[in-house]
């Protein structure tokens, strides 16, 4: 029976040996030190042990080269053990260039997740192998977070605001998401499975379920709503009816720095489209006058998503 | 200490007891329950103390027994997910500022702090007494909870969860937690003043016992971050109450604030849970050694030092919130150094018995339990602080077995090492030692074996918190769940004899260790007073000499009537 | 704290003027009692000032999430009346500090006067604050429910925060006002009683202390709060 019971955890991801590196070492530190002194103890014990034989508990002060080196030692191994895990750390901070985006929305209790090409999920998370992963991730109640043991990565989803993790996994399977932050009632069934498939049964996967592509969604919304009635995409549409343009132009706008009413510089980025679809006020362009009401209660968490979606798609310059 | 039972199967010698002839101690100074419930005596509060965390520990651990119940199969088939949310929440909370954060300061501290350093009160008695009204006010709101319907937020009441969405007391529960702040404030108010200003002529710093120390460290903490915490508490319960919006990101407030300010009370409130039981175990290592404690300063700056670290690495339980990388990497660095103190600490231990007249009774047997249930738990803390592997076993079971080899683990252990140690001296009677050495036998087992397999699933990565968890982790739940029931049957143990020792132990003199230290010159039970005469401090802490001691037990002579 | 006093003071009735009042029971003399004493009064400050420093931090985030926020909610109140608490606060500490000086030198008279002008004008800090705080209430900016949020467009929600802290902060500073008072009523009787002589007026002392401490959070409190917006032209009250 014990070969079913599984004592390590699938190690599918690209940063996953190197997490496992470290905790084998610590592993292995961890049981050297505690035989150690385990054995010194149960040694010193019996030796020394009381035999009512007379014989005296020798007075020692203590030694100060003795404390030096058994502080000496743990700060050594300390030191380079921060060293080790922040370089790990650091190195799985930027997703490479090649990454595909997702976003993904947790709430009381499950994880809605959206594909570029628009397909969404619900708990489940369907992904080809070798392919980095990029989420982008927020919640509409409570903090959760999202949690794949087998990549060794988990990643805080809170309420108003993104935060973002990535991975690149290296195994087809099937892997455990699990929400690992406390939220409520039904926390411990927020979960689900990622499914890694070969990049062919991806396609064909994708190919058989159906949806919008975040920024066709965006692109949908950015005209119903008459966004573009203030925010021309670019030169072209930019003289509506002879007004100059109330908001900043669009096109190629993402990820730029822009000058701010009043000082200060912003690039523009997922974070920023949002607060401004929010709290226009908050940070307003320069030359621009803050006159764009906040569209807080009125757009969903995942339209936002796709409005910034959308934003990013248009490439060329303003 | 439950109940006194009445079998009494192995009725020591009546030899023991002579004659009785009537002694005074603080026990016998005054006898009906305006005595107790209106004592500024410390040692009496200190009793008073010790029976209520008992009360509290019992519940406390009841809760955990019904977890532990429920996690025996994957399914939920004991307790509704409601039902366990309210388990493990109430289980944190009472045994965490109910049971963990009083036990040793306010029972053996209170007891001790003022006898060790020959003052025959603590600086304000009175205060004393109200701290533990305020606890008992605090235990009350939270029994209340308890039964009608608990709270289910966890004992981090994280927000938003805890103040919009959750359908628990969460504003009661935060009043509970607000007031019973203050009695641990104010006990650490006390024990500065009072390591401060009265100490016995000639008791200089360097000649305090560890303990002092310890408590003197603890006590710091106490009166720095408690504050801290109270006002976290009284934000939420106004969030709760009034939506201020303090916490609530839907109207601009930002729920990681709370963490900030709710961490930078915990994690050195972690420390509060642990430093004590340090300073307890240098006194049994050195009574049941007969020597110094190795490395003296070393020990008693490595409990400053720790303190003091504990107030800077409150960030590393926010690794995975999307805080800054570089703070995060400051709090790491900042968590590593945690290591060093406590690994100073672990060595001087060890290095304390070379060459010492080593004698296995109860209290050294959990005093080397605590060492290597230390040693665990304070490596896996270092897993905790590495950011890579943190990412991946933070709010997992590894973090739940980790805090529980630190506080239970250890300071459990120590708690208990110190009770058997000075329960003569408070009391005047001895347990019974065999029983004693088996209880601490059962539960050093019972304990890994309820917690090193969490340690396990915990790295297969089954998230904390979890009612229903997936079947692969089937077998080390059930196998914790199987420690668990030894573990209880090992903390049932002294909790039926230490009481039924009250009566039926074997009297003991003023010194039934041999050991060194002012508490053992004074009589046992102490009296009221403490010291008969004044105390004058002539020589250091531990100053065991060489000659050769007696084996244990040894029936000191009665004292001589008191003369006051 | 006070409690402790009046323990070390029961024995002190029957006695003859002049006499020293014995030590309480487990003090070995009167200098150890009253450096204990002192040094209690220190740490419960300490403490005081972790507890404030709490919701400074707090003020301090948000402060500097949201300056125009914080600035335009903050033009909402009435510089003027925290202007004329915070002379009356800090004329109250010169009385108090008057008293003390009064209990050294021995002239009780001037010492009674000086306590209750420190409990008069602690009270009167306390009505204007009343007035303050309803007139808040009146505007709807007491932070719940009825927050009129519509105010400080486009930054109500921010707003809000602003007004919480205020009333948090100022709300447990007008208590700890509050305990002051009823200090001062009990250092009055005691002084009354004759209990503070040049020898021992420690009980007086620390009463002071803790009065010019919750003065000194007041100092803080009035610029942060107060005239962080006073040059922005807010609504007229």
């Amino acid at each position: 029976m014990w070969k079913d019971i599984p004592i390590l955890p699938e190690s599918a991801s690209t940063i996953a040996p190197h997490v496992d590196l470290i905790w084998w070492f610590l592993v292995a530190l961890t049981v050297f030190f505690v035989v150690l002194i385990g054995a010194v103890i149960v040694g010193l014990a019996t030796v020394y042990r009381n035999k009512n034989d007379g014989r005296k508990a020798v007075q020692i002060e203590g030694s100060t080269s003795l404390e030096l080196l058994w502080s000496g030692i743990p700060l050594v191994i300390v030191i380079a053990l921060f060293v080790w895990g922040t370089t790990v750390y650091i190195a799985t901070l930027k997703a490479p260039a090649d990454c595909i985006d997702m976003t993904v929305v947790g709430k009381q209790w499950m994880w809605k997740v959206q594909h570029p090409t628009g397909v969404r999920e619900i708990n489940d998370l369907h992904i080809p192998v070798g392919q980095a992963i990029r989420m982008t991730m927020t919640s509409e109640d409570v903090i959760h977070s999202y949690f794949i043991p087998a990549f060794r990565v988990k990643q805080d989803v809170v309420p108003g605001r993104y935060t973002s993790m990535w991975f690149q996994p290296t195994k087809v399977g099937r892997y455990h998401i699990y929400c690992a932050e406390y939220c409520g009632t039904g926390h411990s069934a927020m979960g689900g499975w990622v499914t890694v498939m070969e990049r062919v049964d991806y396609e064909r996967w994708l190919s058989g379920a159906t949806g919008e592509a975040p920024e066709v969604a965006g692109k949908n919304l950015f005209e119903s709503m008459r966004c573009a009635s203030c925010h021309p995409i670019d030169a072209a549409t930019k003289d509506i009816g002879g007004a100059p343009p109330r908001g900043p132009l669009l096109a190629g706008i993402h990820g730029k720095e822009v000058d701010l009413k009043g000082g200060g510089k912003q690039v523009v980025t997922d974070e920023y489209i949002r607060e401004s679809i929010l709290k226009p006020q908050a940070k307003v362009v320069l030359n621009f006058e803050p006159v764009m009401p906040s569209y807080d209660g009125q757009l969903g968490e995942e339209q936002i998503l796709q409005l910034a979606a959308y934003i990013k798609s248009l490439k060329g310059t303003p | 200490m439950s109940s006194t039972t009445h079998s009494a199967p192995g009725q020591p010698r009546e030899a023991h007891a002579p004659a009785n002839e009537p002694r005074e101690t603080y026990l016998t100074d005054g006898y009906g329950w305006k005595s107790w419930l209106l004592t500024v005596d410390h040692k009496r509060i200190a009793v008073l103390y010790l029976i209520s965390i008992s009360f509290f520990f019992l519940i406390g651990g009841s809760f955990a027994v019904l977890m532990r119940l429920e996690l025996a199969t994957p399914k939920g088939d004991v307790v509704d997910a409601e039902t366990y949310n309210r388990l493990f929440t109430m289980h944190g909370i009472v045994m965490i500022f109910f049971f963990l954060v009083p036990s040793i300061p306010a029972v053996l501290g209170n007891f001790l702090v003022p006898i060790m350093i020959g003052a025959r009160d603590l600086a304000f008695p009175k205060i004393n007494l109200i701290s533990w009204y305020i606890y008992v006010v605090g235990g009350l709101i939270t029994l209340w909870i308890a039964i009608s319907g608990g709270v289910d937020t966890g004992w981090t009441f994280y927000t938003p969860y805890s103040s919009t969405y959750s359908n628990s007391q969460v504003a009661m529960t935060a009043i509970g937690v607000f007031i019973t702040g203050f009695s641990s404030i104010l006990t650490g108010l006390n024990f500065i003043v009072t390591i401060h200003k009265m100490r016995a002529p000639g008791l200089t710093w360097f000649r305090l016992p560890l303990f002092i120390w310890a408590q003197y460290a603890t006590s710091l903490i106490m009166v720095l971050a408690t504050p801290v915490l109270a006002t976290t508490i009284f934000l939420l319960g106004l969030e709760r109450i009034f939506r201020i919006g303090i916490f609530d990101p839907t109207i601009g407030g930002d729920p990681v604030l709370f963490q900030h300010l709710f961490w930078f009370y915990s994690h050195p409130a972690v420390y509060i849970m642990i430093l004590p039981g340090m300073g307890v175990m240098s006194e049994l290592i050195a009574a049941f050694t007969k020597k110094r404690v190795f490395g003296y300063s070393f020990v008693a700056f490595s409990s400053l030092a720790i303190a003091i670290l504990g107030f800077m690495v409150w960030g590393h339980h926010m690794f995975t919130t999307g805080q800054s990388p570089y703070a995060s990497m400051v709090f790491s660095v900042l968590t590593m150094l945690v290591a060093v103190p406590s690994a100073v600490k672990v060595f001087n231990w060890t290095a304390t018995l070379y060459k010492g007249s080593i004698e296995m009774t109860t209290p050294m047997l959990y005093a080397i339990a605590f060492i290597g249930l230390f040693t665990i738990g304070g490596l896996t803390g270092v897993f905790l602080g590495i950011m890579a592997v943190d990412r991946h076993v933070h709010d997992t079971y590894f973090v739940v077995a980790h805090f529980h080899y630190v506080m239970v683990g250890s300071m459990v252990m120590a708690f208990l090492g110190g009770i058997h140690f000075w329960w003569p001296k408070m009391f005047g009677r001895m347990y019974p030692e065999g029983l004693g050495r088996f209880a601490a036998i059962i539960v050093f087992v019972g304990f890994n074996l309820t917690f090193m397999p969490q340690f396990i699933v915990g790295f297969q990565g089954m998230p904390r918190r979890y009612h229903v968890y997936p079947e692969e982790f089937g077998v080390f739940n059930l196998l914790s769940s199987a420690g668990a029931s030894i573990l209880g049957v090992g903390y049932l143990l002294p909790m039926l004899y230490l009481p039924w020792s009250l009566k039926w132990g074997k009297k003991v003199g003023p010194n039934p260790w041999q050991a060194k230290g002012l508490e053992w010159t004074t009589q046992s039970p102490p009296i009221t007073h403490n010291f008969t005469g004044p105390v004058v401090v002539t020589e250091e802490a531990y100053a065991y000499g060489e000659e050769p001691h007696k084996p244990k037990f040894v029936e000191g002579p009665e004292e001589k009537p008191v003369v006051r | 704290m006070s409690a402790e006093i009046a323990h070390a003071h029961e024995h002190a009735h029957a006695l003859p003027p002049g006499v020293r009042p014995p030590v309480s029971h487990h003090f070995e003399d009167l200098e150890q009692q009253e450096e204990s004493e002192k040094l209690g009064m220190w740490a419960f400050l300490i403490t005081e000032v972790m507890f404030f420093g709490a919701l400074f931090t707090a003020y301090t985030v948000y402060r500097s999430l949201y300056p125009e926020a914080f600035m335009l909610a903050s033009s909402h109140l009435d510089w003027k009346l925290g202007g004329f608490n915070t002379l009356v606060l800090i004329v109250s500490s010169l009385t108090m500090a008057m008293s003390i000086r009064a209990a050294q030198t021995n002239k009780r008279n001037l010492m009674l006067v000086n306590i209750v002008l420190t409990a008069l004008l602690g009270a009167t800090f306390l009505v204007v604050k009343y007035f303050e705080y309803k007139s808040k209430y009146d505007l709807h900016l007491m932070p719940g429910p009825t927050f009129d949020v519509a105010a400080f467009e486009p930054w109500g929600p921010q707003a809000r925060i602003f007004f919480s802290i205020y009333f948090a902060m100022t709300g447990l500073h007008a208590f700890h006002m509050v305990v002051g008072l009823v200090l001062m009523g009990w250092v009055f009787v005691k002084a009354k009683q004759g209990h503070f002589t040049p020898q021992r007026y420690i009980g007086i002392e620390i009463s002071g202390l803790y009065w010019h401490f919750v003065d000194l959070v007041w100092i803080f409190l009035f610029p942060m709060l107060y005239l962080l917006g006073a040059h922005v032209h807010g609504p007229a009250h």
